[in-house]
């Protein structure tokens, strides 16, 4: 396997995987807040076993999420030291934040997870707060760095020497809110659709009759959030569409493959990119002129304004795109009829139930596309315009034995998690004693 | 003081409190896995409670290294990176399947899958703590031979440094006197066996690394192995004496003092014969920045850290609280 192939194979699963933890280590906090929070205001005992229930899937999924970051923060220097020996003094300090932002979650978690006897019910869900905060702002955090790579500033270029660097700027690239915005919707997008998908399957599966209730308060508290959140996301999504294509317009060209900067540039859904044409593709005329500047005649930057070797991948970034859009167009359908149907107050159909619980894994897909599209839309550079990925890899021999060692290490911590916490679903938290444990025990 | 001191002395702290915390919670891991006589079980539910709610916080200390070290020192990180790729890669596999193992024992309910997890925990705990010593030795021989038998050495202390600390730190965490007697008989174990582990390293670069040597014979570093060797006593004395908060003391003070006879060998470099603090340094404008958010972030850090430890730390805890 080549040299920088391996190297990007190795950060590519490694961010895959940890995405998924991460988002849930942001989301879970709150949709535990709010179970516990109902908890104290109705004294509910659902409302009480589904915090315990989802805290515990909490536990493992933060633990997780925690431990592949700090692979990450490994690789950036085991796999690119170039990069970090080049960018390190400008991208540090938004990670510096990260650090202490991830420091508090992690110090509050041990507080909450910890704690359900030793703290008073009222501190107890307070100590959720900081968990909260600092988890939106640690990943906001991290994303300011995706910033920085997408649009390279705060420095001053001379004679390929980078000098002049002032860090503030630096952390604040103009596409930082938007990314921001959409990596921390996303988080809760895919937590909310998750956490209702288990409960969406649990209910039609109906194993768990003597927790219908539980499960019912799960689906409602987790289905507000995903479709709140959702609904915020298309917003900040069509925003960044249209500051792609002004700032960033290699990517959108390769998105929407635009293959010719011109007026009445038509909206490409699906097909097969070859190299020259793409076919079988759903074209909806002058659709990207109209999605920028509302006007057929708005003019858009295609592909052969790039030169050809600073092109991104069009095939991949644009089918990526595609699935992103795809699995949140359904999202978003599902959560309006969920709306529409919860409005009506009758009960969910088995359709809607099912569609719920397909919903978790379309949520996953969309968060790893969009990640997909912004990290395939930057090739072949690894920071914009400045550095390009084959010049920032390691000189290090054994970097394919670490891809492959690493790869079976995520496979069994996935099969792992996945084990424990449909161990958690079925088992549920009501009382202890009806653990699978001790019933294995009883029948000894 | 330049903010280049200053964001060294950062990153210093940094790796102090990681030595201190995240070391007493690798040897925590290792006497889980070493776990013996009638009273093992009871053992390891003390360590496991011990760890418990602080472990998360404890390694963040490595992360909180690693910021420092790119942020302000992104040419030495880059180095350090290329050089010790594979005993940085190989701790980096063990932190992973030692964080995983320990919340995936907790939550399994099918005791043979918790103790194969228990085992990786152990071993994971052993690991890490032996190859981020290869790798510091490595560091320290200037040549990034972390596979050399000095290195090695290196990472035999680090192993051994660790089993002290959680063996003195666990007498604090239990009340049961036979319990403390086993910890009693592992802190002094562990306490002779740092001993006999810090002869090689001290012999091996004599014979290999002459420069090595002669840094570690200067005042400064001389002073310093002198005093781990004092306080060595002392936590043996502490222990014997049932002074469990003193040994706490001692222990912590015997690591702060190791690592300071390391920094006091190399400084100012920071990798020797390759680049100084100063070389490896950010620009001005990155440093002061960065000293400015770590001031930011203590406002909120230690705040939290103590409710931490205070709430779970302030008193040993009867056994089996576990949910």
């Amino acid at each position: 396997m080549d040299h920088v192939i391996a190297a990007r194979a190795q950060m590519g699963t490694s961010l895959a995987f940890h995405i998924v933890f991460a988002a849930l280590g942001v989301g879970l906090p709150l949709l535990v807040f709010i179970a516990e929070g109902m908890w104290l205001r109705t004294k509910r005992q659902a409302y009480y076993d589904l915090a315990r229930s989802w805290a515990k899937g909490m536990a493992i999924l933060f633990t997780v999420g925690a431990v592949s970051g700090t692979i990450l923060s490994f690789e950036l220097g085991l796999l690119w030291p170039t990069f970090m020996r080049y960018a390190g003094s400008m991208i540090g300090l938004p990670f510096s934040y990260e650090g202490f932002a991830f420091f508090i979650e992690a110090i509050f978690i041990g507080l909450y997870l910890y704690g359900w006897d030793r703290l008073s019910p009222l501190v107890h869900w307070l100590s959720a707060v900081p968990v909260i905060i600092s988890g939106a702002l640690s990943a906001s955090f991290v994303t300011l760095v995706n910033a920085w790579m997408n649009m390279p500033t705060g420095f001053r270029l001379d004679n390929g020497r980078i000098v002049d660097v002032r860090p503030l700027p630096a952390m604040f690239s103009p596409p930082w809110l938007l990314e921001v915005l959409h990596t921390t919707i996303a988080a809760y997008v895919v937590t909310g659709f998750g956490a209702a998908a288990v409960c969406a399957f649990a209910l039609l599966r109906m194993r768990a009759i003597g927790r219908k209730e539980q499960i019912l308060v799960g689906l409602r508290i987790s289905m507000i959030v995903a479709s709140a959140a959702v609904v915020l996301q298309w917003v900040v999504g069509d925003a960044i569409a249209r500051f792609d294509a002004g700032n960033e317009p290699w990517k959108f060209a390769a998105m929407e493959v635009v293959r010719h900067t011109g007026s009445h540039a038509p909206f490409t859904v699906g097909g097969i990119v070859g190299p020259e044409a793409t076919r079988f593709a759903i074209v909806i005329p002058d659709g990207d002129s109209l999605l920028i500047g509302f006007n057929p005649n708005t003019v858009v930057r295609g592909l052969d304004s790039i030169a050809p070797g600073d092109r991104p991948p069009v095939a991949r970034t644009h089918y990526s795109f595609d699935a992103m859009v795809g699995c949140a167009s359904a999202l978003l359908l599902v959560a309006i009829l969920w709306v529409w149907f919860g409005r009506r107050g009758v009960i969910l159909p088995k359709r809607l139930l099912q569609a719920i619980a397909l919903c978790g894994p379309l949520a996953v897909i969309a968060l790893e596309a969009g990640w997909c599209t912004t990290e395939f839309g930057r090739q072949p550079w690894v920071a914009h315009g400045l550095l390009r990925t084959d010049q920032a890899v390691t000189t290090a021999p054994g970097i394919e034995v670490q891809f492959y060692v690493f790869s079976c290490v995520y496979v069994v911590l996935a099969a792992m998690c996945w084990w424990l916490l449909r161990r958690i679903g079925s088992s549920g938290s009501e009382n202890e004693g009806a653990s699978p444990a001790s019933i294995r025990v009883a029948q000894a | 003081m330049s903010a280049v001191d200053g964001a060294a002395l950062i990153a210093l702290l940094g790796i102090v409190l990681y030595a201190i915390l995240g070391g007493a919670d690798f040897g925590g891991g290792l006497w889980e896995l070493l776990a013996s006589g009638p009273r093992r079980e009871q053992q390891r539910t003390v360590i496991t409670e011990a760890i418990g709610p602080v472990w998360e916080a404890n390694h963040v200390w490595l992360i909180f290294v690693i910021v420092t070290l790119f942020t302000c020192f992104p040419a030495a990180f880059s180095d350090i990176a290329t050089g010790d790729n594979t005993p940085l890669a190989i701790a980096l596999l063990g932190i992973v399947l030692r964080g995983s193992a320990y919340a995936f024992r907790n939550y399994a309910d099918d005791d043979k899958v918790a103790h194969f997890w228990l085992v990786v925990f152990g071993s994971a705990s052993i690991i890490t703590p032996f190859f981020l010593g290869t790798a510091v030795g490595g560091i320290a021989t200037g040549s990034y031979d972390w596979h050399s038998p000095f290195a090695l050495c290196v990472g035999l202390l680090a192993v051994a440094l660790c089993g002290e600390l959680a063996a003195v730190f666990l007498l604090l965490e239990t009340e049961d006197p036979s319990l403390r007697r086993d910890f009693r008989r592992r802190a002094i174990i562990a306490t002779i066996a740092v001993w006999i582990l810090g002869i090689p390293p001290a012999l091996l670069a004599r014979a290999e690394y002459p420069p090595l040597f002669a840094a570690l014979t200067s005042p400064i570093a001389l002073g310093a192995i002198g005093a781990a060797i004092i306080l060595g006593i002392g936590v043996m004395i502490c222990v014997a004496a049932h002074a469990y908060v003193a040994a706490r003391v001692a222990v912590g003070a015997e690591v702060l003092a190791v690592l300071l006879g390391w920094f006091g060998a190399q400084a100012p470099a920071l990798v020797p014969g390759h680049l100084t603090f100063q070389a490896a340094a950010s620009p001005d404008a990155t440093l002061v920045a960065f000293l400015i958010a770590a001031a930011i972030g203590a406002v909120f850090l230690i705040p939290s850290l103590y409710c931490l430890f205070a709430v779970f730390k302030s008193r040993p805890r009867a056994l089996s609280q576990r949910q």
